[in-house]
């Protein structure tokens, strides 16, 4: 079984819990504005990799990851685009022990049932999921991703029925999301969920410029700051004020 | 005897024996750091006074004051102060603090460039003395050099060699001077000499000399406490005296040599025990615990030498390598990590990051979380720590072991080292490439062998050349050092520290590998993509051009790495076909301090890419920007070398921005000590942790006055950032700073 990926990363530490080992895959049907793995978004193209080769990598990490409580995370790009491959990756991750966890934008989630059938075979061999919402307004969602986000919020809401455990992960862009209203919202729904063992609020930050102008394109947030300090905290308030 | 009253008795009441004494009087502590205290107002006010001394030091060109007319020697000086009142530990090589003492035994011409670099002039007297009178172990190599010595030394194919410089890397067992006093030693050193040999072989002359000297340091040293006002013919009957007779032991040895590195060995848990005694009593309370502390550790922040242009430009930074060696594990598997591993480390909080004294943890993934989590946050905090595998070391070196200089193990009192620089292994393959006619110089150092003619390298061609080239290397190298180690035994015997030796011991000849990372990926260019030289008008290789995808060392990639383990056992088996001076057991490191810059300037173009004159890769590590799969699959290519053939140490720079260790501190730290464990697991050596921002290291070049106490970790030894010179902090600025994403 082979999987499109762009790139890995030995010692990841932001996404999930301990040392990770990372995948990003390639593609991505979302286009947000902040991206900073822009280069991961055309799909089809990256490097072939079976997954045979990246569970004998991944393999000589493995006291780091036992030493830290780690193990293998799978981002992008939107892992969730080549199902058939992670569930295979993650059914020999699993046979050796090693927590396995998608970090997902939830931007490919469709209720077809030949989606679900693959998405539920993919979930009985993974731990965690890092779903990333984007934004809680449906306009200001497709004027940020390039898509309404109607599907992204059944996804979650999917993923609460089946029980699976999640981390939701809001990027805070000044102007874009920061404004308590939408925070507000956006708290309220994940209120209604029940398998949030945690929230990450993500300031913006412009590490990812360079690679937009790598690509020839236009960075939108040009002129947008990182936000301060006391807006992360004030998200994060109230995007947990009604968590379950 | 009454000063060991309290203290489980053993076979050290009967012999020397500081291992036994631990292991029967340790108080193994395994918790957090939340008991420790902050600095006394008297701690306070000395350091201030301390960094007020180094702000007009650094104004005045990097020395303060020099003595350029008496010859130091242990008891050449009379006592030196900061403030005697408020001075727990006292004592200075000098004496006044900050003045540098004279030392022309290892070469009078050293010791006039020295004071000349920093506008001092050593007495008319004294060179006389040490021109016409007094032969110098510099004169007595240079007599006995061959001319390819002479020529190898000049090409830079081996440098760093200590034919100019105090050898350094012996470690004195200092504890043996609070636990028995000197008369006890003096003793035992008295019954050995009774029993040397009866026939006068060379050997045994040589060791009844040896032994008379030792004796007669050991009561220069007495003396020398005395002046001071302290008698230490006994033992140490408290904590304080503790602290004060073991930092003599190591004054002394400090005022005789001024050794490229002079190690302390393993004192913080020899210590705890008389701490303990003494909180047990009620006449010790923690605060005077951590001051006692504070005030030893703060004189060894201070001790000084006056070193030359060249050695500086060698080891950037005015590094003494006082290495400390803390924690690590028991052989029956009980940590050896008590309150006072934690005191030491926390010096860092109380008086402020400094790259002296060496601060080494001896890593074993037994260690109590307590102490792992204690250390990984102090590393985040001041980047000040170096780290080496217990796990692997221990069964070479048992535990009662401490680290000499950067990453050399040695058991403390039993074993000592002939340091031996390194051999440039860049430089031998173009070598093998161009038969033995230097890139550089243009002239034949090496026998001439037949060079490679053809336009496109081929792999099993270089590397047929490339063994024969290291078959000349390996053996001028260990003769060189054979020549310098004779003359320096005969004419600068380190006596006072081997007196704090046991009589019979284990010697080691230190050799090492510069340019690892440079040669094997340029032997994975020749391998894996298209290497094509190109030649000047006289036919000798200058410059390659490297075509094609290969696999670098540094990416966790087997193809490559091997190449590099491979190196490191071939030269190895090379080096131990030749005799050595005194039976010395061959070893080999993969080390080069900051010498990697020196080494880099002084070897052409390579194979892989590198440029001529820019830097190797310090130690072990990867070449910087080449490793691109993250931090730890460059840390499994380093921890791939194999530690059995290169047991004077393995050393790795790690940096790191604090962001990519985890989103808060207590997952970063969580994270760090994780990697550490980690590390440990796949038997890597030695790690040096820095974590900062790249931002940080770029302000302080601009406004150094900003950042007097910034230190980093370069390769086996920490170093004030600001006193490097421009070239070593640009080299350290460009090197790879993981997650930098």
């Amino acid at each position: 079984m082979q999987g499109n990926i762009h790139s890995i990363e030995t010692c990841g530490t932001v996404d999930g819990p301990g040392i990770r080992y990372i995948v990003f895959t390639q593609g991505c049907l979302l286009r947000c504005q902040y991206c900073h793995n822009a280069d991961t978004w055309e799909i089809g193209t990256g490097k072939i990799m079976t997954v045979d080769e990246i569970v004998q990598d991944l393999e000589s990490y493995r006291p780091f990851m036992e030493a830290s409580g780690g193990g293998i995370t799978v981002s992008g790009g939107e892992p969730l685009l080549q199902m058939p491959f992670l569930t295979e990756l993650f059914k020999a991750c699993k046979a050796k022990g090693i927590h396995t966890t998608i970090d997902s934008s939830g931007g490919n989630f469709s209720e077809r049932p030949e989606y679900l059938s693959q998405l539920d075979e993919l979930l009985q061999y993974t731990d965690l999921i890092l779903v990333d919402l984007k934004h809680i307004n449906r306009d200001q969602h497709k004027r940020l991703t390039g898509k309404y986000n109607d599907h992204i919020l059944k996804f979650a809401q999917y993923l609460s029925d089946k029980n699976m455990p999640i981390w939701v992960r809001h990027v805070l862009v000044p102007n874009i999301t920061d404004f308590d209203e939408y925070l507000d919202e956006l708290g309220e729904f994940i209120g209604t969920l029940n398998n949030v063992e945690k929230v990450e609020v993500l300031p913006y930050h412009k590490l990812g410029v360079y690679k937009w102008e790598a690509l020839n394109l236009k960075y939108p947030l040009e002129d947008t700051e990182p936000p301060t300090e006391d807006r992360v905290e004030n998200a994060y308030e109230r995007l947990t004020r009604h968590l379950k | 005897m009454e000063q060991w009253k309290g203290f489980q008795s053993g076979n050290w009441n009967k012999e020397i024996n500081v291992r036994d004494f631990i292991i029967n009087n340790i108080t193994v502590y395994d918790k957090d750091d939340s008991f420790l205290v902050g600095p006394t107002e008297a701690t306070t006010k000395l350091w201030a006074q301390v960094m007020d001394l180094n702000k007009q030091e650094r104004e005045a060109g990097g020395v303060l004051d020099l003595d350029s007319k008496v010859v130091s020697t242990i008891t050449s000086h009379g006592p030196g102060y900061l403030n005697k009142d408020l001075e727990k530990v006292v004592g200075f090589q000098t004496d006044a603090p900050f003045k540098r003492s004279l030392q022309p035994f290892g070469g009078i011409r050293m010791a006039e460039q020295a004071a000349a670099s920093y506008g001092f002039h050593v007495d008319e007297e004294v060179k006389e003395i040490f021109t016409k009178y007094r032969k110098t172990h510099n004169q007595g190599v240079f007599d006995a050099y061959t001319e390819e010595m002479m020529l190898a030394r000049k090409a830079g194919i081996i440098t760093g060699l200590p034919d100019a410089y105090g050898r350094g890397r012996i470690i004195g067992d200092y504890r043996r001077v609070a636990l028995y006093g000197v008369d006890f030693l003096i003793n035992e050193k008295k019954k050995d000499l009774k029993n040397t040999g009866k026939v006068m072989s060379e050997e045994t002359i040589r060791l009844r000399e040896e032994l008379a000297e030792q004796i007669r340091s050991l009561g220069e040293l007495k003396e020398m406490a005395a002046a001071h006002g302290f008698d230490i013919s006994a033992p140490a009957a408290n904590a304080r005296e503790a602290f004060q007779w073991l930092y003599f032991g190591y004054l002394a040895a400090i005022k005789e040599q001024n050794g490229a590195a002079m190690s302390l060995g393993r004192t913080s848990t020899f210590l705890d025990i008389y701490i303990e005694r003494d909180l047990q009593n009620g006449t010790l309370t923690e605060v005077e615990a951590q001051e006692l502390v504070d005030h030893f550790v703060m004189k060894l922040r201070l001790v000084k030498f006056a070193r030359t242009p060249d050695y500086n430009d060698l080891f950037s930074g005015d590094p003494t390598w006082v290495t400390e060696s803390i924690g690590g594990v028991s052989v029956d598997g009980t940590p050896l990590v008590t309150k006072n591993s934690f005191r030491f480390l926390h010096t860092l909080s109380n008086l402020g990051p400094a790259p002296e004294p060496n601060l080494t943890v001896l890593w074993s993934t037994k260690l109590p979380q307590g102490f792992k989590n204690f250390c990984a946050k102090m590393s985040i905090k001041t980047s000040a720590i170096q780290y080496e595998n217990d796990d692997i070391m221990r069964l070479e070196y048992g535990d009662d072991y401490a680290i000499a200089c950067c990453v050399s193990a040695m058991r403390v009192g039993k074993q000592m080292q002939f340091f031996g620089a390194r051999a440039n292994l860049a430089k031998t393959l173009l070598y093998a490439i161009n038969g033995g006619m230097d890139e550089k110089l243009k002239i034949q150092v090496a026998p001439r062998f037949a060079p490679i003619t053809s336009d496109i390298l081929d792999y099993e061609e270089v590397m047929d050349r490339f063994d024969a080239m290291m078959d000349w290397l390996a053996e001028l190298y260990i003769n060189t050092l054979n020549v310098i180690h004779y003359m320096h035994d005969k004419y600068a015997y380190e006596r006072i520290e081997m007196a704090l030796h046991d009589t019979k011991i284990i010697r080691t000849m230190a050799t090492g590998i510069a340019g690892l990372s440079v040669v094997a990926d340029s032997l994975s260019a020749i391998k894996y993509g298209q290497v094509k030289v190109i030649r000047d008008e006289n036919g000798v290789a200058v410059d390659f051009e490297t075509t094609g995808d290969y696999p670098k060392y540094g990416n966790n990639d087997d193809r490559v790495d091997q190449i590099a383990v491979n190196l490191v056992e071939t030269f190895m088996t090379k080096l131990r076909k030749h005799a050595t001076y005194r039976d010395s057991v061959t070893t080999t490191s993969i080390l080069t301090i900051t010498s990697n810059v020196v080494y880099g300037k002084k070897t052409g173009n390579t194979p892989d890419g590198r440029r001529t004159g820019e830097p190797f890769a310090p130690g072990a590590n990867p070449m910087h920007g080449r490793d691109t799969k993250g931090a730890l699959a460059s840390l499994a290519s380093v921890a791939k070398l194999p530690y059995t053939h290169a047991l004077d140490g393995i050393s790795n720079t790690f940096s790191m921005v604090p962001k990519a260790l985890g989103k808060d501190e207590a997952s970063q730290v969580a994270n760090l000590a994780a990697i550490l464990d980690g590390y440990a697991s796949k038997e890597g050596h030695h790690l040096n942790i820095n974590v900062f921002n790249r931002d940080t290291l770029l302000d302080a070049m601009e406004h150094p006055e900003e950042y007097p106490q910034l230190t980093i970790r370069v390769s086996g030894y920490a170093v004030n950032f600001i006193k490097l010179t421009r070239e070593q902090q640009i080299d350290v600025i460009n090197r790879t700073f993981h997650g930098s994403m």
